[in-house]
C-alpha cells in the first residue's frame, strides 16, 4: 500500500470511508439494532475479528450475520455496506481470532484457494502465495490478508465486500463467480481470515 | 442522501492560516460510461463548492466531470473575526448540500 493510500485510509475526520460510517451509524439506530445490542462502541467491539464464525452450526461472515434481522438488506446494497463497516470499525487495531470448531471448512477454503480453475486454469495460490510482492496489471499483488474489509477502493470508486473482491478475482482469471453469500466464499473467506490471525484489523480500510 | 463532512479548527489565533477540509458523499457520474447494454449514463456530479465566512465569499470551487466520487476539498483562508463559515455545495439534477460551521478567533 503505498503512503498517499496509508494516509487516506488514517485520516479519521474526512477519508472517503468516514461518509460510510457515519450512514452505518445512522442506521444502527433506524433499523432498531440498539434494541437488543445496545451500543456497538461497546457491544460490536472485537465481533468483526472473530468472523465468519458458526452461527447455530452454520458458517456466515459478518455481512450474513449483520442482516440476520433485515433480510432485506441485499447484498452489496449501500445500507448492508454502510452496517458491516460500522460493526468492523469497532474491531480496529483488535488481532484477527479465528476459533471454534472450524477447522474442516477451513480445510474447504483452503481446497478452493489451491484449485485450479477458470479458462485461463490458474489458482489463488498462483498468484497470492507464489508471486506476491509483484506487479499485476501496475498494481502489486497482495498476500491475501483480509484485514480491512468492507474497504473503500479506489477503484470502485466506493465501498465492497470481501465477496466483491472475491468475484472480481474469479472473472478476472475467467471462472464463472460464486453467487453473494455463497457458503464456498464464507469458507474462502474464512480460510483467508485464518490465513490472516493474529494481524491487526483495520477496517473499513482504503485500497487502491 | 447528501451527506457531507467538514473539518476545520474550533479555535484560531487572529491572522492565522487555517486549513478547512471538505468532504462531500457523491457518486460523481461522469456521463461518458455506458451499461452493459451500450445506454449511456446521464452525467451526475457536483458543480459547485462555495464557501463564505461571516458572508463574505472566500472560496469557489468548480467541480468538473474528471473529479473522482466523494470530492475531498482542501482549502486555507486566514481567520479573522470570530463567526460562521458556510458552504454550499450545488449539482446536476437539483443537488443541494450546505453545512454551516462556527469558528472562535483569539
Amino acid at each position: 500500500m503505498s503512503r498517499e493510500t496509508r494516509a487516506m485510509q488514517d485520516d479519521d475526520a474526512t477519508g472517503p470511508a468516514v461518509l460510510t460510517l457515519l450512514d452505518g451509524e445512522a442506521l444502527w439506530g433506524k433499523l432498531g439494532c440498539t434494541g437488543c445490542h445496545g451500543d456497538a462502541k461497546d457491544s460490536m467491539k472485537g465481533v468483526a475479528a472473530r468472523y465468519p464464525a458458526l452461527v447455530a452450526g452454520k458458517l456466515v461472515s459478518l455481512e450474513q450475520q449483520v442482516r440476520h434481522r433485515n433480510p432485506a438488506l441485499a447484498y452489496e446494497s449501500r445500507e448492508l455496506l454502510a452496517l458491516s463497516a460500522y460493526v468492523a470499525r469497532q474491531s480496529k487495531g483488535m488481532p484477527i481470532t479465528i476459533a471454534g470448531h472450524t477447522q474442516s471448512l477451513i480445510e474447504s477454503g483452503r481446497a478452493l484457494f489451491h484449485r485450479k480453475q477458470g479458462q485461463l486454469n490458474l489458482a489463488c495460490a498462483q498468484c497470492h502465495d507464489d508471486n506476491w510482492g509483484k506487479k499485476l496489471a501496475g498494481t502489486p499483488i497482495p498476500q491475501a490478508h483480509p484485514t480491512g474489509y468492507p474497504i473503500y477502493r479506489l477503484e470502485w470508486q466506493g465501498m465492497g465486500s470481501l465477496t466483491r473482491r472475491f468475484r472480481n478475482c474469479f472473472t478476472g482469471m475467467r471462472a464463472e463467480p460464486y453467487a453473494h453469500g455463497a457458503p464456498e466464499l464464507v469458507e474462502l473467506e474464512l480460510y483467508l481470515m485464518w490465513r490472516a490471525r493474529g494481524m491487526p484489523m483495520d477496517a473499513p480500510a482504503v485500497r487502491p | 442522501m447528501a451527506r457531507v463532512v467538514v473539518n476545520l479548527p474550533a479555535e484560531a489565533k487572529k491572522g492565522e492560516v487555517i486549513e478547512i477540509r471538505t468532504l462531500a458523499g457523491h457518486a460523481m457520474e461522469t456521463g461518458f460510461r455506458r451499461t452493459q447494454l451500450g445506454e449511456l449514463i446521464p452525467r451526475d456530479i457536483i458543480r459547485s463548492l462555495v464557501c463564505t465566512y461571516n458572508g463574505v465569499e472566500v472560496f469557489r470551487a468548480e467541480l468538473h466531470p474528471a473529479v473522482a466520487a466523494n470530492p475531498l476539498v482542501t482549502f486555507t483562508t486566514v481567520a479573522t473575526e470570530s463567526g460562521t463559515l458556510e458552504f454550499r455545495w450545488t449539482g446536476d439534477n437539483g443537488y443541494s448540500a450546505s453545512h454551516t460551521a462556527s469558528i472562535k478567533v483569539v
